[in-house]
């Protein structure tokens, strides 16, 4: 695989949230707004790097039986670190993220990356990944943080563009469920209307040839 | 705080999928079924309370004493996934009935946030008793369940219906877990 494609393939084709479903509750739990998104979404990208790159480079000394106990030592381990950093520089994103922070360390997508990826992968090609899948969760979270603040309070990244305060309910806790549930079903729709468009082309080709 | 209060608001109120969005992971994977989503939340009652308990004893007697409650994610990971190794290998010698009814559920409940979230919220702010932490823990299970039974029950009749093509599967699901959250908030005036 070459290094572009270990980079793109986490951001579009094999997005952890839209395609993978991976992480769920965190991209519920705190995107009620873009800015929460984001936050949540480059905290993630942080312990994901750093989980990579160090797994990446233990990955020969770490006996094939307790990898699994290793792994989670060492996510664990950056999540405490990133608890640390953020209480110190910034209290009031992690005041609003709360419980989401900790539970960094189940997120399947970090344990999913390290067990599938980072064990058998070099450190470049590492990082790469790491780096493809950590902006590509961040995006997701960004986007549907950005529709359920638009739609819930009329603003987007505390820009406000519209009096009053929208439909509540895309703030609360239904919106988050909706929200993501009409993301996917458009991204869908799109990646429908391709196929069929590739397999309508690959007729004409085909057709013109004979 | 009252117990009778404490088991209402984690089941019906804050219900911890609907409302906390905790343990969605498991609440869209294995709730195609009435029978598997009944297995998984067996597992997921007895791991939390064992799990609570045991932590809430860490928290309260090693951490604090001593200082280092830094530590707390750390700790309370490595409880967590010990204690499911730990129920697996009793329940196989002890019960193998239930451990052919638990058994492959117990080590997707390691990655379950679920467990982590309600250990961490029972030694929170809420200043809870041993008591009143496994009684929470047992509650936010039981609601857990609740919410895992009723939704898989919605997906079993939806496996019938006519579903425009571009929102069948997951979309719809989603919709659906919406749907079943507008409805849990209905609770919210009870507290």
């Amino acid at each position: 695989m070459s290094k572009i494609k270990i980079f793109s393939k986490g951001i579009l084709k094999e997005n952890a949230v839209f395609v993978m479903l991976l992480g769920l509750c965190p991209v519920l739990g705190t995107t009620t707004s873009a800015i929460n998104g984001l936050g949540m979404g480059v905290a993630t990208l942080f312990v994901l790097l750093l989980s990579n790159i160090t797994i990446s480079l233990i990955k020969n000394i770490v006996p094939d039986m307790v990898r699994i106990p290793v792994f989670i030592v060492v996510i664990a381990s950056l999540v405490t670190v990133l608890q640390l950093l953020m209480q110190a520089y910034t209290p009031g994103l992690y005041a609003t993220l709360g419980l989401f922070i900790p539970l960094i360390v189940v997120n399947c997508m970090i344990l999913g990356r390290a067990e599938a990826f980072a064990s058998k992968n070099s450190l470049v090609d590492s990082i790469l990944d790491a780096l493809g899948m950590g902006l590509g969760f961040t995006l997701a979270l960004t986007i549907l943080g950005a529709v359920r603040e638009v739609l819930g309070s009329g603003s987007v990244f505390d820009f406000k563009f519209m009096d009053g305060d929208g439909m509540l309910v895309f703030v609360l806790a239904p919106g988050g469920f909706l929200g993501l549930g009409f993301i996917i079903a458009i991204l869908n729709w799109i990646k429908r209307n391709k196929e069929a468009k590739a397999k309508l082309q690959a007729v004409e080709i085909n057709t013109k040839k004979k | 705080m009252d117990i009778f209060l404490i088991v209402i608001s984690a089941i019906f109120v804050n219900n911890i999928v609907l409302a906390k969005f905790l343990g969605v992971c498991p609440f869209m994977g294995v709730s195609t079924k009435l029978e598997t989503s009944f297995g998984m939340t067996g597992a997921v009652t007895f791991v939390m309370v064992i799990a609570t308990t045991v932590t809430f004893l860490i928290q309260n007697y090693i951490l604090v004493p001593f200082g280092i409650e830094f530590m707390q994610t750390i700790i309370f990971i490595l409880v967590i996934a010990s204690l499911v190794q730990l129920v697996e290998i009793v329940l196989k010698k002890v019960s193998p009935a239930l451990y052919q009814a638990l058994g492959i559920f117990l080590p997707l409940i390691t990655t379950n946030c679920a467990v982590l979230g309600v250990a961490i919220l029972a030694v929170g702010p809420a200043d809870f008793s041993l008591i009143e932490a496994v009684v929470y823990a047992a509650a936010n299970a039981v609601g857990f369940g609740l919410a895992l039974a009723t939704f898989a029950g919605l997906r079993e009749h939806m496996e019938l219906a006519n579903i425009p093509k571009g929102m069948a599967g997951i979309p719809i699901a989603f919709v659906t877990a919406g749907l079943l959250a507008l409805a849990f908030m209905g609770f919210a005036g009870i507290a």
